[in-house]
Parts: C-alpha cells; structure tokens; sequence
C-alpha cells in the first residue's frame, strides 16, 4: 500500500496521544505520592492546579508572575479545565490544588479524605455578552433575558426586547444562544441567577453545572464561548467580564433586583459583592443581589487546597503562592477584570490558611 | 576470497546466530501478538465498563433523544445520527474532490504542463530541468497527503476563523431564497453540520486521493491503449473505461475513509455546535458521538454510571466504525483481486 504519509498522520497522533498520558500521568504522581517536592533544599516545588476557565485569565497572570520570581525553586501549573473536572481532580487527587467558581457540594467534599479547604481568591461579574451588528447597547429586561435562554424569546425583534429598547433598530433575525458545553462553575452560578429570577427556569432547567439547555449550540470553555461569540453574527452567550472586555465584546445592560438597569462594570459588580458575609467555610452566593447600583450576576470563585498535604515543603510553597495572590496578586485583578477582594474577606482568608497542615 | 569455506555462506550458522535468530523470531511473533492482545484488552475493557450502563439503559439508550446527567436520562439517538450524516455529507463532498484530485495525479496533468512550459525554452531534456514534471508530480501527491498530517485542533480552528465566515453568506443566500427544499431549511448558525462536515471532508480527502490514485495507476495499460485505438478521446477513456475498472478500489478507498470520519474527534467537537438535535438541514448544529465523548468524559470522574454511558457510547461508536471498515477491507479486496488476472 503506498499511503504512508496518511499512515504517517495517524502515527503523529498515536505519538501525540501517548505523549499527552505520559504527561497526564506525569504530572499525577506528584500530587498521588507526594514525592514532587524531593527532599533536597534547592529542589524545584511543582505545584499542579487545575479547574475554574473563569478565574484563567487572572490565575494564569498570577501563576506566571510568581513562577519567574520564584525561579528555580517552585514553579506553578494552571489547567483552565472547567470547574466540574476541577473539583474532580481535587477528588481524585491528582492536583495540588483545585479552582472552582461553584465551590464544593458537602457530597463532593466528603469525598476527599484529606479533607478540603476553599479558599475564594478574587470575584467576577458574569456579563451576557452579544454580536449584533448596528446594535451597541442593548438592555435586557429580566424577563427577556431568562426568556432568551428558555427559547421563549427567539427572535432579535421580540417584542420583549423591543420594550426597554426604543430607538434601537433591531434585526428581525434569530437569536442564535451559545452555552457552554462542559461542566461549569460560570453556568452554575448564571443558571443559579436565572432560577432565581424566574420560577420557570427553576423548575424547567434547575441550577446546574452542566443543565441540559432547552436552546443553544455548545462551545468549550469561557474562551470557547468567547471565540464563537465573535465570530457568530446574531448571537448571545454569557461569558466572565474579562473575557468579553478583552476581546471588545457588546455587554447588554441588565436590570438588577431594585428595577434598575446597570451596566457591567468592576463598580457595579464590587456593589453587588459588597453585603456578602461569609461564614467560617468561606462559602457564600448571592444569587440576585440587593442594591441600587449592583450587577446582578456576580461570583467569587475558589481555590480548593488539601487540608492535609504530605510534603511540608510543598504545603509551604502553597501558602506562600496564597499569600502572595491575597497581597500583590489583588493589584492586577482589576486591569484583567475581575473584582480585587475586600480587605475584611482577605484577611478572614489567610486566617483559614492555617487550617492546612503537612503530615 | 581467501577462505571460501569461511565466507558466510558456506558454513554453518554459529550457536550464536542460532540464538540471535531465534530471539528475533520470537520477539518478531510476541510484539506480533502484543498488538492483538492490546487491541482485545482495550476492547474488552471498554465493554467491561459499559456493562453497568447496557444492563441499566439497554436499547433504550441507542433509540433516547435526551442526554441529561442531571436526572440520569441517555439516549444517543442524536449522536449517531449526527456521526452518520456528517460523515455521509463529508464523504459526499471528499469523494467529489478526491476523485478528481486522484485523476489529476494518475493522468500526469501536472507533468505534461511543466513538460509543455520546458519545451518552449527548448530544455525538456535537460539534465536537470528535463526532471522538473516528473518532481512537480512527485511534490503535489504529497502535498495532498501532507493534509493527513494536520493535527485536528488545527482543522477545528481554521474551521472556526476560516471557514464558518466562508459560508455565512452562501448559505444564508440559500436559506433564504430556497427554504422550501429540506437540507437548507433552518438558518445557518456558524457551528453545524455543514461546517462540520466541509472540514472533515478535506480531512479524509488523502485517504480517498492516495486510494483512488493507487486503483487508477494499476488499471493496465492495456486497456486505456484499447480503448485510445477505438477511437475514444482522453475524456471518453478516463470517465468510461479507467474510472469504472477502478472504481472497485476507489469505493474502497471511500469507505476507508468513511471509518477515519466516523470516529473524527477534536474538529467535529469544535465545529458541530454540540446540540442534541435531529434536523435534516444541513445548516442546523448537531452533535457526534466522538464529540460527546470528548465533552463529557472530563466531567465523568469516578461515578460509575456516568463513566459507564460514555463507554457505551463508545462501544456503539466502535461497533459502527468496525463495521464500515471490514466492509471497506472486503470490497479493497474484491476490487484488487478482479484486476490481477488482466495484467
């Protein structure tokens, strides 16, 4: 037979495969035995996270920055995976630490027995981001927007829409909704938001990580969303702030709890966070908060630590790789766009810091 | 030669080429079996892991619309189906190309023209432009085949940034103005078949091209030079008499390449929109069953069921593949044997 380059093709993969399972499994032993850290002073730390694609783009940041100024002496790995394979890789352990935005269930945190810790690290307004030619503001009304993703509204000109948009010519086109396709913190806390707006939804599609969507095509990932966001013209999907804000996305306006119709910015967004208590698991969500000016749909997101882990020299480079986002890290949050954390919710977070401990 | 009766040819092997001969052999046979073992572990143990999900959703989960892990509902009636039309529409598209890629080739289009470009500078036999055809030939076969060397995520994202823009406005125009005909009736959305497919189709056009041009190559001589004398022109010949004594290898080549669209992951879970849908217009997303697989399996973790359906999943997607290619294998073999006898 002479079709060895196609031959040759399905060879680059079968290589590429095994490349990507020895790296997987690579990068699980040091998290399963322990044995990352090594026992000589100058050896390099690996500390291995996975989960959130909320939190990426300022993780991503973080990480790099504390990497290059820890050369030599611990480097950080962070997979934008999704929240639900986040929080099973902290089950199945093969991470040193997680991330997720619609931290732990009690179920799932009695899976770990070496119990967990939830850490929230930053916060995050999530925006109904859009492509619609001509149309730069756009106000959604609750009703509509919850209709939207319902498929009770499925045209561009409903009158819905229309309503809290006068003088704004809109196409008489489909909407064309994108959701997300993996296991999400983001369409945990939006689809949280929705249920809690509107009784329908709660009853019809439920607060899930992964719903099963009554409309939409899938994309992977707050960066897949993104991605088909732009290029989709006629179409809706909700994405981190950051994400639309980088890439020049239409954000629409969307009526908050007191009526009012606000815009997505980091203001509002710290508006809605500002009454969050948080109680001593440092869990909390406000799924449609109070107040004037806030946006409606805001969440902080996690890191899921071990609160045993073997190697103290590891359990170090971690509190310190903490710290150092609680303290430094804060200050980039915003240019990415994300909320910096208020000074009461960073210190009751170092505090819990000490629940994690070495063998 | 000195010492012909050392030569080593003449003597006996030595007890170590012996052993050396015989360690070869066994190793030979042992990767040998290896490969099948592996082959029967991997499909034993996939099968083994979706028996919880076949003893709990039966049939029903080959003929459910619904794939809800929340309240523990599969069915993968839409994912087959998507597999199969889009792999039916890439291979509607590929085979077009491919054929015609393969006719290219095998007729030395390409050569005769850069012979024709050379001879009016007066160097066809030039030492070394007089190689230039036969190299220009040489250089676009493997370009073609270098197309199966593009990994998928590559595909997936050239169809994204590329292709999906490409289209909007054709297909628009179409669903506009022929609704009434079923393939363009729902509105084309970006991620769908129609995208889905026109990638996949260039990615299975190597394997129908390099089949297709093999089959036409070993059509003989004979009868292409027949059916020259009768009278008939180049096109006449290519279409009526070396298309149609090919044809049995080409089809081969066609179902080949319908097992590697089958199970064609990575670009078809970026492109095909990923919803649980049946819908005959080629505009509508759908989903497949490699690109369920790729989308869930991340979320299965440890729970047995969730990770059993996926397994099932794959046994289906396994089943139909393995069919498909022991049909394409068959019908390679016909169409091969047919042609011996004439040379």
């Amino acid at each position: 037979m002479q079709i060895t380059p196609s031959h040759l093709g399905s060879y680059v993969a079968l290589a590429a495969m095994l490349v990507a399972t020895v790296g997987c499994t690579g990068g699980n032993k040091p998290a399963a035995n322990g044995e990352g850290g090594g026992s000589g002073s100058t050896e390099l730390v690996k500390l291995q996270g996975a989960g959130a694609s909320f939190p990426a783009l300022l993780y991503g940041a973080w990480f790099k920055t504390y990497s290059t100024e820890h050369k030599g002496s611990v480097q950080v790995d962070y997979q934008s995976v999704g929240s639900g394979s986040g929080v099973s890789a902290v089950i199945d352990g093969t991470v040193d630490f997680g991330a997720s935005d619609a931290a732990m269930t009690e179920e799932e945190m009695a899976k770990v027995e070496r119990g967990v810790q939830l850490l929230p690290m930053t916060a995050g307004a999530i925006v109904i981001a859009y492509n619609l030619e001509g149309v730069n503001e756009l106000k959604l009304s609750r009703e509509a927007y919850a209709g939207i993703f319902l498929k009770e509204i499925t045209k561009w000109n409903d009158p819905k829409i229309a309503a809290t948009n006068e003088g704004v010519e809109l196409p008489d086109e489909d909407i064309n909704v994108i959701v997300r396709s993996d296991s999400s913190g983001t369409t945990y806390n939006f689809t949280q938001h929705l249920a809690a707006i509107s009784e329908k939804f709660n009853s019809e599609v439920g607060i899930n990580k992964a719903p099963n969507w009554p409309v939409g095509t899938k994309s992977k990932g707050n960066e897949g969303v993104t991605t088909s966001l732009k290029q989709t013209p006629g179409s809706i999907g909700y994405v981190e702030y950051g994400y639309a804000e980088k890439t020049g996305l239409s954000m629409a306006s969307l009526e908050n709890k007191s009526g009012k119709y606000i815009k997505p910015t980091i203001a509002s967004a710290q508006a809605a966070l500002a009454a969050v208590e948080f109680p001593p698991s440092l869990i909390a969500f406000v799924p449609d908060p109070e107040g004037e000016d806030s946006w409606p749909i805001v969440t902080y997101t996690w890191i899921i630590a071990y609160k045993t882990y073997d190697d103290s020299k590891k359990m170090d480079a971690f509190k310190d790789l903490i710290n150092y986002c609680l303290t430094t890290g804060q200050e980039s949050s915003e240019e990415l766009g994300y909320i910096p954390l208020p000074e009461a919710v960073t210190s009751k977070v170092k505090a819990a810091l000490d629940n994690i401990s070495a063998k | 030669m000195d010492h012909p009766t050392r030569s080593p040819i003449s003597r006996p092997p030595t007890p170590f080429e012996r052993v050396t001969d015989r360690v070869f052999r066994f190793a030979c046979s042992a990767f040998a079996w290896l490969t099948i073992i592996v082959m029967a572990y991997i499909v034993l143990q996939i099968t083994w892991k979706a028996s919880p999900a076949i003893s709990e959703y039966g049939a029903g989960f080959l003929s459910g619309r619904k794939w809800d892990p929340n309240t523990s509902e599969y069915g993968i009636l839409p994912e087959i189906w998507g597999t199969l039309y889009s792999s039916l529409l890439a291979l509607f598209i590929g085979s077009f190309f491919g054929i015609a890629v393969a006719v290219f080739l095998s007729e030395g289009y390409l050569g005769n023209f850069v012979f024709r470009v050379l001879k009016l500078f007066g160097i066809q036999f030039h030492r070394f432009w007089g190689k230039l055809p036969a190299w220009s030939e040489a250089t676009l076969k493997n370009l073609v085949e270098l197309l199966a060397a593009i990994p998928s995520v590559v595909y997936g994202l050239w169809g994204i940034f590329v292709v999906m823009p490409m289209l909007r406005e054709p297909c628009n125009w179409l669903h506009e103005n022929m609704e009434w005909f079923p393939l363009f009736s729902t509105r084309y959305q970006g991620p769908g078949m129609l995208t889905a497919s026109f990638v996949l189709a260039i990615m299975i056009l190597p394997t129908i091209s390099a089949i297709a041009r093999d089959a036409l190559v070993a059509v003989p001589p004979k009868l292409r030079e027949a059916s020259y004398g009768l009278g008939a022109t180049r096109w006449e010949t290519i279409l009526s008499v070396v298309l149609p004594t090919a044809s049995g290898g080409i089809f081969g080549g066609i179902v080949l390449a319908f097992g590697r669209a089958l199970g064609e992951t990575m670009a078809l879970a970026m492109l095909v929109g990923n919803m649980n849908t049946i819908d005959v217009s080629i505009f509508s997303p759908a989903n497949t069953l490699a690109a369920l697989l790729a989308n869930n399996f991340s979320e299965a973790g440890s729970d047995e069921m969730k990770v059993g359906v996926l397994m099932y999943a794959g046994v289906v997607l396994m089943a139909i593949t393995l069919f498909v290619n022991m049909i394409g294998s068959l019908i390679l073999q016909r169409a091969t044997k047919g042609l011996k006898g004439m040379r």
